[in-house]
């Protein structure tokens, strides 16, 4: 059965929806909690969410039992929970209307067996009544309409992590797994230790959160922050939008890291206000809270920055890679293509179409908004224009080109500069393919010249 | 518990991409024809030189990436019964405990343990026998939810068995 709310989800018209916590406790001991200056950001919202104890807080390395506020899965891991959830003897969901799927990873549909899979994800949406959006990449999604602070998100995708920005607690978990809080509402989860990231200065021209986050990996190493719960923190996150800040969250996960927390503040506020939605808790970390591990940035002396083959924690500055020759530019997924990342990149491309350039007829440059929203924004801005008129091919919102299974697959022996998150062996086609991590505006440098190319020379 | 096989080695940081690309999870749901492709990224026939019970033995961050559950499903249905890994990485950690793909971590394995070794596994007891050299390493058996997990093999066998997860309460 199709509902009217599946067909508005369908339909793309993504309005605001609140949520309510789904645990809510008595208000005098969360409050204590809120203004206990010895917890961390992950124990003050783990011991709001967890279920298993009234009133016990939530210390580093307990293990609780936690109900999400919301779950999420995508056409790469919802089939097999819906295969697994049959298992465990089908029935009704915890909460329907704390359950959204999404067809995003490849959409529309490449060919006939990932249509079915995608079929299945549709019909057990409809079936059970869950929310629903394809066409949408999930993160982006989530923050265009779901995503409030005090929020806890489980998301069978690594890349949960991405609702961190608005101050949310948002993690990645398996289909398994995911099947099994669809039937209980609950479970697991330890408490993560924290490391505390401090950004201080004022940002450089040419330098975008996307260079920061990639010199923060390179830093801590790809494993630098297993299992543990990042705060960004300092003077240099004032000057980031929630767009910005989601960049760095969803990189998070590229040092192992359980979640990638900007505790809410002004720029928080003023997000909420324009997408009309309501903060559930406002946690922010207790000032003697103690941290595992800690990491000082000074970003005035940030350059360009970018992850070269075959880790995202390969980082160089883009001075040391302008030799690279590219056979593909992508703008594109759920680390960047938000309107501002598109702004970014469509100021350098007006430069370079006003000089008479346009991208180099080398480079395929593919541009594929985040979501039908920003798409809409990038269209009415008249940014989508620009793009096309520049020589770029602009895509639906997918996860395509970045997980290498449709719109943007790199040949054998090709290279890409790309704005996406992961540059591991074969992840955006074969397995003797090259990516290389960098920002929207390197991306856009990097087409016009067919090189890595520092985007500050057309600054 | 006891799993006794052949190892295989790799490296650090040994990513989901490569232990199952993801064009072929995209597809399907089969973990027979996942496992086919199990570890395609580092070495393309490594899923028909794979015999059932071998182990796999590699370096530090194991899984990262990815929280596909397809990379443990994949590497479990090619025939492997256990990751001895120095370190993991946390969703696939999860998922591996969850499918009932035994994850140990040993801190220095890489350097005991040569490719083609016979190894010998007691997961209540907590130790690795290498056969070669006869030398015993010890890991830290999991305890709580993640033991009776491990022991049922994965949440799905749990719940058959008895009728709520583990963190849940019985009788509820």
């Amino acid at each position: 059965m199709v509902t009217n709310m599946s067909i508005d989800m369908i339909m793309g018209i993504d309005k605001s929806i609140q949520l309510e916590p789904r645990v809510k406790k008595d208000e005098d001991f969360v409050n204590k909690v809120l203004k206990d200056e010895t917890l961390t950001f992950a124990e003050k919202i783990l011991t709001i969410k967890r279920v298993d104890e009234e009133k016990e807080i939530a210390y580093k390395d307990d293990i609780i039992v936690a109900s999400p506020d919301l779950t999420m899965a995508t056409d790469g891991t919802g089939p097999l929970a819906i295969k697994v959830f049959r298992e465990l003897g089908d029935g009704d969901l915890f909460d329907p209307k704390r359950v959204l799927l999404v067809t995003d990873h490849t959409f529309p549909a490449s060919n006939e067996r990932v249509a079915l899979l995608q079929k299945m994800l549709r019909n057990f949406a409809f079936e059970k009544g869950a929310y629903y959006t394809e066409g949408n990449i999930c993160h982006q999604y989530l923050l265009d309409v779901f995503d409030v602070p005090g929020m806890l998100l489980l998301g069978a995708d690594s890349h949960t992590v991405t609702a961190g920005a608005v101050g949310a607690f948002a993690t990645g978990i398996g289909s398994t797994e995911m099947a099994s809080i669809w039937k209980s509402g609950s479970t697991w989860l330890r408490i993560p230790p924290s490391f505390k990231v401090t950004l201080d200065g004022d940002i450089p021209k040419g330098v975008y959160s996307k260079d920061l986050i990639l010199y923060i990996i390179g830093e801590a190493t790809i494993d630098g922050a297993t299992y543990m719960s990042v705060e960004f923190t300092g003077s240099a996150v004032k000057q980031l939008s929630i767009e910005a800040r989601a960049t760095m969250s969803n990189m998070s996960v590229e040092m192992g890291a359980k979640a990638g927390i900007f505790p809410p503040d002004e720029v928080t506020m003023k997000f909420l206000e324009e997408v009309g939605r309501k903060p559930m808790y406002w946690i922010t970390p207790g000032k003697e809270a103690t941290y595992d591990k800690e990491m000082f940035v000074d970003v005035t002396k940030m350059e360009p920055m970018v992850a070269v083959p075959h880790s995202p924690g390969n980082v160089k500055p883009v001075t040391e890679v302008e030799d690279v020759e590219i056979d593909q530019a992508f703008l594109g997924s759920c680390t960047n293509a938000r309107p501002e990342d598109l702004f970014i990149a469509a100021e350098i491309v007006r430069k370079a179409l006003k000089q008479g350039k346009k991208a180099h007829p080398k480079v395929r440059f593919v541009v594929t908004p985040a979501s039908r929203r920003v798409y809409d924004k990038a269209l009415k801005e008249g940014i989508i224009d620009l793009f096309l008129k520049f020589g770029a091919v602009v895509t639906n919102p997918t996860c395509g080109a970045c997980v290498g299974t449709h719109l943007g697959i790199l040949a054998s022996e090709e290279v890409a500069v790309s704005t996406s998150n992961r540059n591991f062996i074969g992840r955006m086609g074969a397995r003797d393919s090259y990516v290389y991590l960098a920002s929207p505006a390197t991306v856009a440098a990097s087409a016009i010249e067919g090189r890595i190319t520092d985007p500050r020379k057309y600054l | 518990m006891k799993i006794k096989g052949r190892v295989w080695k790799f490296g650090d940081n040994i990513d989901t991409d490569v232990i199952i690309p993801y064009k072929y999870k995209a597809r399907t749901n089969d973990p027979y024809e996942l496992a086919q492709h199990a570890m395609e990224g580092i070495d393309p026939e490594f899923s028909k030189k794979v015999k059932p019970g071998d182990v796999i033995v590699a370096g530090k961050n194991f899984g990262c990436g990815s929280s596909r559950e397809q990379a443990p499903v994949a590497i479990k249905y090619a025939g492997i019964s256990a990751v001895i890994a120095e370190s993991f990485a946390r969703i696939f950690y999860r998922n591996a405990f969850n499918i009932g793909l035994p994850p140990l971590i040993i801190p220095g394995i890489s350097e005991k343990v040569e490719e083609g070794d016979e190894v010998e596994i007691d997961l209540r007891e907590g130790t690795v026998k290498i056969l070669r050299t006869g030398e015993i390493l010890r890991f830290k058996p999991v305890k709580g939810f993640m033991e009776e997990l491990l022991h049922e093999g994965g949440i799905v066998n749990y719940y058959k068995k008895h009728g709520r997860f583990p963190w849940e309460p019985e009788r509820r």
